[in-house]
Parts: C-alpha cells; structure tokens; sequence
C-alpha cells in the first residue's frame, strides 16, 4: 500500500530545515516528507522542538528560518504569510488555543471557512448557508451549537478547545492537519470523539501529523510512521509500533540513539 | 511586537474625507473682539438677548484661562489668527433646495449625506452644516406634522425665540468652561431639535458637520428639548479636509429632557485627524451636556471617536429627575500622533437616579488615549447607583492609554461600582487568527470591534456598521 501511495507527490517536504527565535536555534536540521494518505506522529521530550516545528510550518512569525526549505505541494512557502498557507490547505491545530475575546466563535469560523473557499475557488457562504455547514460539521466533533455563539474559546474547558480546533479543521478541509497535542489534557471519552473527528476529516488525499506524548492517541489513530525528536532533531523514525517501544522503554531509551540520516 | 515588515507593506488607505470644495465664500476678518461678535450677530440678523448673551460670555472668556489639566500636549492656540465667520455665498433667502448651490449638494453627496428630494437618505432627516452656516434640513414638513421642530439654530433664533430664550444656556451656562465662553461669544450655527410632549420623533435625526475652510474655526451650537413623555434618536457626523495647519472646533451641546422624556445622541467623530507625523488635524474641544430635569427622564449619549488631532470631550448627565437615568457608551481610537482626553461626568442630584458609563479606549501608533470621568452622588441622591466599566487596549507597544476616574460621594446610600482593564492585542492572538486564513488587517480589525460590541450594540443599526468600518480602516497599516 506504502510504494502506491509514494507513486503520487508530496504533501509536505521539510528539508534539513534549521529554525530559531531571539537567536536561540531551537531546529536543528529537520527533515520530513509526508504523502497523501499518511499520518505521521512525531514524540519526544518537552522542549525538543515539536512544537517549534509545527508553528514554522504554520508561519509563526517569531521564528526565522535560518537553514532549510519548507515545500508544500512541492512550492517553497518559506516566506508564505500565516493566512497564505492556511488559504491553501495547511492546518495547525493548536496545543493551547488562544481565547480572544469579543470575536464571536461563529463568526470567526464563518471569516475563516470562507476565505479557504475564496482561494479553492468556492462561493462564499452567507450565515445562512455557513449555519447549515457548520451544523453539519458540529455533530462530527459532537458540539452543542451554543458553541458558536460565545467569544472564540473563551471560557472553553481544555477539551472544548480541542474540539473547536478540530471543527475548524473540519471546515476548512486542510490538505495537511499538524495536530500539536490535540490529545493532552482529555478524558477518555473526548479522546475517542476528537479521534473519530480525525478520521472522518482526513482521507486518502490529506496527510496527517500528531506530535503527541500518548500511545492512547495512537490506538485510536494508527501511524504510518512514527518519529522521535530530541534537541532540535529528529533521531530515529520508525514504524507505528515504535511508539510502543517508547512506551514501554521511555524516553531515556531513545537517549542513546544517534541521529539516523 | 507585531511582524513589523508586514505592517509597512499594507498600504495605508487616505483620509477618504479629505477634499476640500472650492467654493466663494465669505469670510470676515481674522481676530475676536467685540466688533467681531456684533458683526457675527448682525449678519445673522439676531435679536437684542442673544447679542447680549454672546457679549456677557466674551467678557468672561476674556477674563478666563484656557485649561491645562488634561492629559494634552499641543502648540498654544493664538485665538487673534482665526476667523469666526465663514460661510458658503448665496442668496440671500433660500426657499427650497433647488437654490442651494450645486457645489455644496455635490460635496454633502460626495460625503454620503445625499440631501435633494430624489436621493435623500428615507429613513432619517439630515441638518446639513457648511463651515459657518447650515445648508439644508431635509423632511422638515413631514416632521412638522409631528410638531416636530428640526432647523438649523440661526432659524430657530428667528421663528422659535421664546424657546431659544428659555434653555439657551441653561445646561452649559457660558461661564461653564473656556470653550463654552469661546462657544458662546461667536458660535455660528447648529442644529435645534423640539419634540412635542407626548411625541416619539417618526424618525432619527441627524446633523452633518463640514468644516471645508483651512483658517476659519468652527463653533457649533445644538440644542435639544424633549418635553414630557416624548423621545428623540439624534445622529451627529463629522469630516474635515486635510490641511497642514490646526483648526479650531469648539462645540456646545445641550440636551433637556423632562418628565418621562428621553434623549438618544450618537456621534460618529471622523474630523481630519492630522498625518503620520502629527502634522494638522482638527483640534477638537467640546462641550456637551444633558439635562434629565423630569422624572424618569433618560439621556443616553454613545461616541465614536475616531479623528482629531486633539480630542476634548466629556459628555455629562446632569441627573436631577427622580429616577432619571444617563448613560454613555464610548469609543476613543487614536493612531499615530493623536491624542485623546475623554470620558464623561455623571452628577446624581435627584434621589434613584441611575448612571451606566462604558468606555473602551484603543491606542495605536505612538497616541496617547485618557479616559476622564467623574461620578457624583449629591446629598440628596440616595438610593442611586452608577456602574462604570473602563477598558483600554494597547495596539503596538508606543501607544499609551489613561484612566483616571474621580469618584465623589456625599450620600452613603449610594452605589458606585467601577471596572477597568488594560489588553494588549498579543501575537498569538494575531497568529491564531491567521493561521486561519484571516487577514493580518482583518485579523485585527476583528479584535477590535470585538472589543467594542458592548458599545456598537448602542448605536443606532446603520451607525453600528459605520462605526466597524472606519475603525478598521483607521487601523489599516498602522498596526506596528
């Protein structure tokens, strides 16, 4: 099934990429390719540069790129604006959601949809027609619709937050979704329904990446590779039960691994 | 903090109200004194009370100092170097629309306030003011059979004397404030508003106020008066064109409202604000007040501020009805250079009375934004409450924001309430917005008039939407 999918291009080549902020490096010659169809997890200890790499990917403006390529869809998109690349299908969902105040939730996904369909060359959807859109799409993350009309995130519980970002992905259909820590800080039962989410979002066409500390993730969404970061690096990438092996072995295993190239 | 290349490459939208018309004009000479004053006051063909009124308060606004306590700084104003009387030439009397000069129908049309009788606006009745003189009131007969009377001040000092006569200055007296002296000594023209007892005005009325002469200041006088059981929802909008040098706007305001009466006044403020480096803009120095004089009166003030070089304005209640209630809904956003020093003064006199202030100041640029209020509960206003809510929000890290509430009790059987906040627009705000394909001025745009909903919910529907666009594009690539 793997050589079939590879017949096809990448989604995502991130390429001996080097990344820092305040001049501090914090990647330190990263690379990853994702194709169609395939989900990626990528685990490693705090502060290895997991969540660095998602933002960069994403555009955070407060990194710079200091070696390296980002191609998405085979176009370097180092220099792409933030809203640029999600336009054309790259997707963070985020470890902390941010609350913001006043902006109305609904709204919010409505501006957001709509300039996503703007760039895929879509009509732009009304609130009447988003409404029936987004009804849709709540029930995929199980979602009461009184969601929608409090401020963005704002005084959501954590698991409200993740559930909100994977309704945004649901709605904006991404052709890559970087799912930072989508699992942490959920109970078995939001797990299981942000899981479902993700599975019924993506499919042979997206690609998928979980940076996740939990195989409990992993049960629910198998991997087709899975990747150990350390310092900026990443220093071993294997198959889905490699994640086991961490499980049961730690992270201090992977302590002695030199970085494969 | 935020991607300062980004914000240098938006290109900045011009001040879209900046032309100036060219039109003949006449104009008297430079400088105040008390010729000055009798001239202004025999152009207008005024009678003997109201050139004495101007004289009494030039003489004290001789003998008064021009105040320093706001948090302002600007070059001293030489008062000698402005012309006090400005206006548009015309015939002498004009009787219907078809005579008023075309330039001056095309400029208001330029300015979105159509006024002939194919293309004005349907749903509110418009007071047009040019420089020095009002140009047209639009559906004037319509409201008349309501007993509504909507004119130009210069008019009402003619055919409605008796009530001039009898609130003129009742609410802002000319000795209230240095403006208010100028004010009265020289002003020119405004709008006057009557609403019969027991009448709810048909429709919103609204003045539009053009200040087109570089040199010439502009001092307009509004008066409104709800009687009994009445209600009124006045609009008030302001443009200028770009110049170089300051002008001077002095305004007064006086609301009354009686018994059961209420008062609805919403200002979208967009005067010329000065450029980039602070060069010109409007000096904006006003003074507006209501008076709840009946029982369960109501007067309701909300603001958008959003031009000015200098902004000087504190929209007060003066609550003595029973039960009477005063409101103000705020929104102050200064960039670049300009400064701001605003908020209100609710003084409770009357017993269960009742006080809301929500005010939410943004600065961007290198501004400075204060918001100013005084809350007063006198000895007789027990059982009375105010609740005040104050927040501010910082756009880049050279703007600055103020409050400074003064609170003063003299009756324990009252309730002041007060909250502030201070917010910056953070990063990760900014990013989380645009790594959902939502626009960096967009992204921004959205933070902002979230922040004031409470205030937009106050305004009247059109105004509302008005108001969201021009601070959006007061915004728009000045976000650094």
């Amino acid at each position: 099934m793997q050589s079939k999918m590879k017949e096809s291009d990448p989604i995502l080549e991130v390429e001996n990429l080097s990344a820092s902020t305040n001049n501090l490096p914090i990647l330190k010659g990263v690379s990853l390719t994702v194709y169609p169809g395939e989900i990626h997890a990528i685990m490693g200890r705090n502060g290895c540069g997991k969540s660095t790499l998602s933002k960069i990917i994403a555009g955070h403006p407060s990194y710079n790129i200091t070696n390296g390529d980002i191609k998405f869809l085979g176009e370097n998109i180092n220099s792409l604006e933030p809203e640029e690349r999600s336009q054309s299908g790259i997707f963070l969902g985020f470890q902390y959601p941010i609350e913001i105040p006043g902006v109305s939730n609904l709204e919010f996904l409505r501006v957001s949809t709509n300039a996503r369909r703007k760039f895929l060359n879509k009509e732009e959807l009304d609130t009447f027609d988003f409404e029936e859109l987004v009804k849709e799409k709540l029930e995929i993350v199980k979602m009461d619709h009184a969601f929608l009309s409090r401020s963005v995130n704002q005084g959501f519980s954590g698991g409200e937050k993740k559930r909100n970002e994977i309704l945004q992905m649901a709605l904006l259909e991404p052709k890559i979704a970087i799912l930072d820590e989508t699992d942490s800080g959920l109970d078995i039962d939001a797990l299981r329904i942000v899981a479902s989410g993700i599975k019924k979002i993506s499919n042979a066409q997206t690609g998928i990446i979980l940076i996740t500390h939990y195989q409990r993730l992993l049960d629910e969404i198998k991997p087709n590779y899975v990747h150990v970061m350390s310092d900026g690096q990443i220093i071993k990438t294997g198959e889905s039960d490699l994640a086991l092996e961490l499980e049961e072995k730690g992270y201090e295993w992977t302590d002695n691994f030199i970085k494969e190239t | 903090m935020v991607n300062e290349n980004l914000v240098k490459d938006v290109v900045k939208e011009p001040y879209k109200y900046g032309f100036v018309t060219d039109i003949e004009t006449e104009k008297i000479d430079k400088g105040l004194n008390e010729d000055i004053i009798k001239l202004i006051s025999q152009k207008k063909e005024e009678p003997k009370f109201l050139l004495d009124f101007r004289l009494k308060a030039f003489k004290k606004w001789q003998k008064m100092k021009e105040p320093d306590w706001a948090a302002l700084g600007y070059k001293k104003i030489d008062y000698q170097d402005i012309i006090y009387y400005s206006a548009p030439k015309q015939k002498e009397k004009i009787s219907s629309l078809d005579e008023v000069d075309p330039k001056l129908l095309e400029t208001f049309d330029k300015l979105g306030i159509p006024l002939t009788e194919q293309k004005k606006l349907t749903n509110v009745a418009v007071d047009a003011v040019f420089d020095s003189v009002s140009i047209a009131t639009t559906f004037r007969e319509e409201l008349a059979e309501h007993g509504v009377i909507f004119c130009s001040i210069s008019e009402a000092v003619k055919n409605h004397a008796d009530l001039i006569e009898k609130y003129l200055g009742t609410v802002v007296p000319a000795s209230d404030n240095y403006f208010a002296a100028l004010n009265s000594a020289v002003f020119s023209d405004g709008s006057f508003v009557y609403i019969p007892k027991g009448v709810s005005c048909p429709m919103d009325l609204s003045s539009y106020f053009r200040i087109n002469s570089g040199d010439s200041g502009q001092f307009e006088r509004t008066l409104i008066i709800a009687e009994e059981s009445s209600s009124v929802s006045y609009l008030e909008g302001c443009t200028a064109p770009m110049f170089d040098t300051n002008t001077l706007h002095a305004a007064v305001v006086e609301l009354i409202a009686l018994d059961d009466a209420s008062i609805k006044y919403s200002t979208v403020q967009n005067w010329y604000a000065g450029d980039e480096e602070g060069i010109g803009g409007i000096f904006n120095f006003v003074t507006k007040r209501g008076k709840c004089l009946g029982k369960r009166s109501k007067i309701s003030w909300s603001q958008v501020e959003t031009g000015s070089a200098i902004t000087w304005k504190y929209p007060s209640c003066l609550l003595l009805g029973e039960e009477s209630v005063g409101e103000f809904y705020s929104v102050a956003l200064t960039n670049n250079l300009q400064q701001a020093d605003t908020g209100t003064k609710m003084i409770h006199i009357g017993p269960k009375t009742k006080s809301t202030i929500v005010s939410k100041g943004i600065s961007a640029g290198n501004s400075k934004n204060s918001y100013r209020g005084l809350v007063k509960m006198g000895t007789k206003a027990t059982g009375s409450r105010n609740y005040s809510q104050c927040d501010s929000m910082l756009i880049g890290d050279q703007a600055s924001a103020n409050t400074f509430p003064y609170i003063k009790s003299q009756q324990p059987n009252s309730e002041i309430e007060h909250e502030a906040s201070t917010c910056r627009i953070s990063e990760d705000q900014l990013f989380y917005l645009q790594s959902r394909g939502i626009e960096f001025e967009e992204a921004i745009s959205m933070m902002v008039s979230g922040f004031c909903r409470d205030v937009f919910n106050q305004l009247p529907m059109e105004f509302a939407a008005e108001a969201d666009k021009l601070l959006a594009l007061k915004l728009e690539g000045s976000v650094g």
